[in-house]
């Protein structure tokens, strides 16, 4: 690890995750470089599918990030053992956003262990962007979230 | 010349080329960048004279306890303190404002108050709230009024008989709010309490006078004044000082040591146990004379122009709200800003992309976040290595932001 980023510092103009993301077509804002954001981050965090109140959850939890104070409140609606629909809202960044949108749609249908397996990687595989470890937490608090509410730790 | 003309070729790190662009380093409030002779001073120590310091019968202990304690008095000068006696070498900001919660808290009483205020790191909020918890103490604010300066009437109607410590930033970390520190010290000693200040983000911007300011203690760090990391300096009143107990013990802090007791060392030595930052004293040492050949006055004038410069034009970008007293006022050299509909995380990650350094989220002043209803915020702040251009280029760069993402 050391030596890659001693690597790096040395190695002059590299693009970090901006390059490695850039799956895009370079959009506006980008007229000096490849994409910094997954199209998906970036659709997700515009126009997020899950995010909302959910009147009546059968389980709720929220927690914070300490690094940059993101908040999330994730709610799910359990019927029987299956998630039937799940909401989230939050002062978050465009990656956190991205994640709780994400892990909502993937969590609804599942059993309630199926769920809980749900983990960073699939969310991951969908967001398509090369997250940096300093920004990982954004990516995971929804899922600790989401793993509060359904064992029952709000 | 302009003060940037000057130093640039300098300071090394800006030869950094980041994600495609020369690096713009904004982000020396957290920590700024240091020039080539802190850089080689440190690494001759390294390479000629390290041993351990004072008690070190040998050339090299010799030489590495006279290049620590010429730091010492380097600090002195550089601060108008009366005596050597009163720098003590510490970790840092945070080290040596645990130091004091420590070591005052000892004296505390349970009904004693310790009086903060609202604009405060946590590294003033913190050990302040572990003193008194352990004591039974009570810890009270002042608040900030709306135009981000302390709310003078407040402090006076919160000093009270019980008020025995006063703990307030200089300059503070986001608003840039340079406080009346003559006037609180001289308010605080009237009612019997002491004064702590953390001069963290004003011993890099402007010239200190102990006695002027008559603090009762004053602290800051190396590393966000051109100095290496892991050494601070705590200010403390020579009087002050010899009738405190020590709070942390070890090797150094003594003269004489029994099983069941000890006596303990002469100031300033009675407060810095275990071998200290040796080499960070010798690069606080050069760090000192950069800075004083530019000269502090000019140092000031610099970071205030710069951060005119962003204050108006951040302030003139629609969606974009700064923080902190009026661009007209004397202020630190941050500037605070949010852009509407963008978490601070975000926008610090854009302005990356374009090789711009900045800080975001809460600044470790969640207190200060609440207060002024935001999540966080992003920070740009200036040194003296910093140019009109790249100020112009983050001004640019931040007008671009909301099509970006």
């Amino acid at each position: 690890m050391t030596d890659e980023v001693m690597a790096r510092a040395v190695g002059g103009p590299h693009a970090g995750f901006a390059g490695a993301a850039g799956t895009g077509s370079g959009s506006a804002g980008n007229r000096r470089g490849p994409l910094l954001y997954s199209d998906v981050i970036r659709e997700r965090w515009r126009r997020p599918r899950f995010r909302g109140e959910l009147p009546g959850a059968s389980a709720v939890a929220e927690d914070v990030n300490p690094l940059c104070g993101d908040r999330v409140r994730l709610m799910v609606a359990l019927e029987g053992d299956r998630v039937a629909t799940a909401r989230f809202v939050g002062d978050s960044c465009a990656i956190c956003t991205a994640s709780a949108d994400v892990l909502a749609e993937l969590v609804v249908g599942r059993s309630r262990a199926e769920a809980l397996r749900v983990d960073t990687a699939d969310v991951l595989a969908v967001l398509q962007a090369d997250i940096r470890p300093t920004r990982m937490r954004c990516v995971t608090l929804p899922l600790s979230v989401f793993a509060m509410a359904l064992n029952g730790k709000s | 010349m302009r003060l940037d003309e000057r130093t640039r070729p300098d300071f090394p790190i800006l030869e950094r080329v980041v994600n495609g662009h020369p690096l713009v380093y904004l982000d020396s409030a957290a920590s700024s960048q240091r020039p080539r002779t802190v850089i080689e001073a440190m690494s001759q120590y390294y390479a000629r004279s390290h041993a351990n310091v004072h008690r070190s019968i040998h050339t090299l202990g010799e030489e590495a306890t006279e290049l620590y304690e010429a730091a010492r008095d380097r600090v002195q000068r550089f601060i108008g303190a009366g005596s050597r006696e009163e720098v003590v070498f510490t970790r840092g900001t945070t080290d040596g404002l645990s130091l004091l919660a420590e070591t005052l808290g000892r004296t505390l009483r349970a009904g004693d108050e310790v009086l903060i205020t609202e604009l405060e790191h946590h590294s003033n909020i913190i050990p302040w709230q572990l003193a008194t918890r352990d004591r039974g103490a009570v810890l009270k604010a002042v608040p900030l009024g709306e135009d981000g300066t302390l709310d003078l009437e407040a402090f006076e109607r919160l000093l009270t008989r019980r008020t025995r410590v006063v703990a307030f930033a200089h300059v503070s970390n986001v608003l840039g709010t340079i406080n009346p520190v003559a006037e609180m010290c001289a308010r605080a000693r009237r009612a019997g309490a002491l004064s702590v200040v953390d001069g963290a983000q004003a011993a890099p911007h402007l010239p200190l006078e102990m006695s002027a300011l008559d603090c009762d203690f004053y602290v800051f760090s190396a590393h966000k004044m051109l100095g290496p990391t892991g050494i601070g300096v705590l200010y403390g009143r020579r009087d002050i000082l010899e009738s405190l107990e020590p709070g942390r013990g070890g090797s150094e802090m003594i003269k004489e040591v029994w099983i069941d007791r000890a006596q303990w060392n002469d100031l300033p030595w009675r407060f810095e146990p275990g071998t200290p930052s040796i080499a960070e004293a010798v690069g606080l040492t050069a760090a000192i004379e950069y800075l004083e050949k530019l000269g502090m006055e000019r140092v000031a004038e610099h970071g205030r122009a710069l951060t005119r410069q962003a204050l108006e034009g951040l302030a003139a970008i629609p969606g974009v709200k700064v923080y902190g007293p009026p661009a007209t006022t004397d202020r630190g050299a941050v500037v605070a800003f949010t852009v509407a509909e963008l978490h601070p995380h975000d926008v610090a990650a854009l302005l990356d992309a374009e090789g711009i350094a900045v800080r975001a989220g809460h600044h470790c002043a969640m207190p200060l976040m609440r207060r002024l209803g935001v999540v966080g915020t992003s920070r740009a702040s200036f040194s003296v290595f910093n140019s009109p251009d790249e100020v112009g280029h983050l001004l640019a760069a931040v007008a671009e932001l909301r099509a970006a993402l």
